[in-house]
């Protein structure tokens, strides 16, 4: 239909006498081309990736398994590079918070300020010390970025925090020199583990001379945690 | 012994491998190699010069850089606009000029990386030299004509300060004094970090009073490297409570690190009187710290519970450990069972 329509214009300005002003000011005689056509199929692909309408439960179960998967990675450190790749603090948020939920309610918080300022001990000492640990490793030349290193070192406290958690069960038990070897062969064998761990993700960002000098701070940050866990007695 | 060369060619490199970018890229033009200890030793420069000396240079750069893209823009304008438009374009540029000035700033002030460029030569050692800078400072050196050699680097005190830190946590909590958690730490990191700088900078206002050869940087590198021998001690006698003990120590190790810092400050001091000044004023200082860090520490956690709760102090009272009672010799993570 279009090019019928443009046939009969030009009939009509043809039997005009005046055809060549005419010509001057109307465009439409330009013609006008090109494919107009919507690409239906090409977008299917995007389709997938959108979370636009899926269900509020798969978002949340998408990012969990991503947790998840991260922790495997703490659980068997072999040197991989997802734990930097893509990078979050939901992992470290959860970590610092069960950590710092179970060292409350010990002997060591008084009856009547309710254990807060223990739970604001660990927050800033978790958060505070990889900030510090971070700046370090920066400060010494690693190629590492702010938050990658945050997100190592906020995932490798989980085996502390399973610690803490076989230090409660046993103190459940009773409190006596059994329970405190068992609690200190726990709580050493997780440091180790945390200060290994954390320190097989972060060693390929630094410079080979100096991993001593990394290696120290994240040691003496897990130590005080660990030692924090060791002498969590529970109240009476 | 130390130079370190600092590539200071292109300080934002290409992105590395895991999307950070690389420091040490020196692609961008010639590196400046920038001799910390002759610097230092000829007192020309101190900390503060050091940073704003780079800052500079940075910003020389950048304005520049700036003042070549503006030309450049100036000149299309002037041959698309013509002469009606020099009107607008000088106030355009005027407040292109305004709108930059406010970025740079806005930028310097939030560019967390410059910042930490600027630190970035002061921590620039290798484990080996840590250890024996570790050792030395317990060792005084008998050579006071001739001003001896302060390495200016910031790594190891830090490192020291923070174990300083924890072993102060870890004596507060154990000395029975368990209560007001977020107190404790942030009395423990206010009097490692407040001593350290406090004291530096008091003893480098004095130098600067007597003209002695030492710079802010060197200041704080002696005295925390001076603190290692307080850790020492205080590692060693927050487990162990014998008090003949802890007053050999403290003669012996505090004294030794003392000695050592009395040493390099009497070799860059000239005269009887700024010397006696300042060595005995650092002394002095250094070694109460210790015998405070000791002795008073709970005590003065007390205090702070006194004022914070006074109506039930009943429940509160608690023997001072360490005053006045048979020496014990208790495992300290034993004792908390």
């Amino acid at each position: 239909p279009v090019k019928q329509g443009r046939n009969r214009t030009k009939r009509r300005k043809r039997s005009k006498p005046f055809a060549g002003l005419s010509d001057v000011s109307i465009s439409e005689d330009i013609p006008v081309e090109g494919d107009i056509s919507v690409p239906v199929g090409s977008s299917r692909q995007d389709d997938e990736f959108s979370t636009l309408d899926e269900p509020v439960k798969d978002t949340i179960l998408r990012d969990l398994k991503a947790v998840g998967n991260k922790f495997v990675h703490v659980l068997y450190p072999k040197r991989s590079s997802a734990l930097l790749r893509d990078w979050d603090l939901w992992g470290p948020l959860l970590l610092c918070v069960a950590l710092a939920l179970m060292l409350q309610g010990g002997a060591a918080d008084g009856a009547e300020d309710g254990g807060g300022p223990q739970f604001a001990e660990v927050f800033v000492i978790v958060w505070f010390g990889s900030i510090v640990i971070t700046l370090n490793s920066k400060l010494l030349g690693g190629t590492i970025s702010f938050f990658q290193s945050l997100c190592v070192l906020g995932y490798c406290i989980m085996p502390l925090t399973v610690a803490m958690l076989v230090c409660r069960l046993v103190l459940l038990g009773g409190s006596g020199t059994a329970s405190f070897v068992v609690r200190l062969v726990v709580v050493s064998a997780s440091f180790g583990w945390s200060t290994f761990a954390s320190t097989a993700f972060l060693a390929d960002s630094q410079p080979p001379n100096r991993k001593a000098l990394v290696v120290y701070p994240v040691f003496l940050f897990y130590f005080v945690i660990g030692w924090m866990i060791l002498t969590f007695s529970t109240s009476q | 012994p130390w130079s370190p060369a600092w590539p200071r060619g292109a300080p934002w490199g290409p992105a590395g491998p895991h999307g950070a970018p690389c420091f040490r890229d020196v692609s961008g033009g010639g590196s400046a190699v920038i001799d910390m200890e002759n610097m230092d030793d000829t007192s020309g420069s101190s900390f503060e010069d050091m940073g704003e000396m780079h800052q500079r240079m940075k910003e020389e750069e950048e304005v520049a850089a700036e003042a070549a893209a503006t030309e450049d823009d100036a000149a299309d304008d002037g041959e698309f606009l013509g002469m009606k438009g020099l009107k607008g374009q000088l106030g355009r540029q005027v407040a292109d000029e305004v709108w930059q000035a406010g970025k740079r700033q806005a930028s310097k002030a939030f560019n967390l990386y410059a910042n930490i460029d600027i630190l970035r030569p002061y921590f620039d050692v290798e484990p080996v030299q840590v250890r024996s800078r570790l050792i030395e400072s317990m060792i005084p050196v008998r050579m006071i004509n001739f001003p001896q050699k302060i390495a200016g680097e910031l790594y190891g005190p830090m490192m020291l300060v923070f174990t300083l830190v924890a072993i102060l946590l870890h004596g507060m909590k154990t000395s029975g004094t368990v209560i007001r958690e977020g107190t404790l730490m942030g009395t423990a990191i206010g009097t490692c970090f407040g001593y350290w700088l406090g004291v530096s900078s008091f003893i480098y206002f004095l130098a600067y009073l007597v003209n002695a050869q030492i710079t802010m940087l060197q200041m704080l590198s002696l005295l925390g490297y001076g603190l290692f021998g307080h850790c020492i001690v205080l590692f060693i006698t927050y487990n162990i409570h014998f008090h003949f003990l802890f007053y050999a120590l403290w003669l012996l190790v505090g004294g030794l690190s003392t000695l050592r810092m009395v040493a390099a400050l009497l070799s860059r001091t000239v005269g009887q009187t700024p010397r006696l000044l300042l060595c005995g004023s650092l002394a002095l200082l250094h070694m109460l710290f210790l015998l405070y860090l000791h002795f008073n520490y709970h005590q003065i956690v007390e205090g702070l519970l006194d004022s914070l709760e006074g109506s039930n102090m009943a429940a509160m009272q608690r023997v001072a450990r360490d005053v006045l009672k048979l020496p014990v010799v208790v495992n300290a993570t034993v004792k908390s069972q």
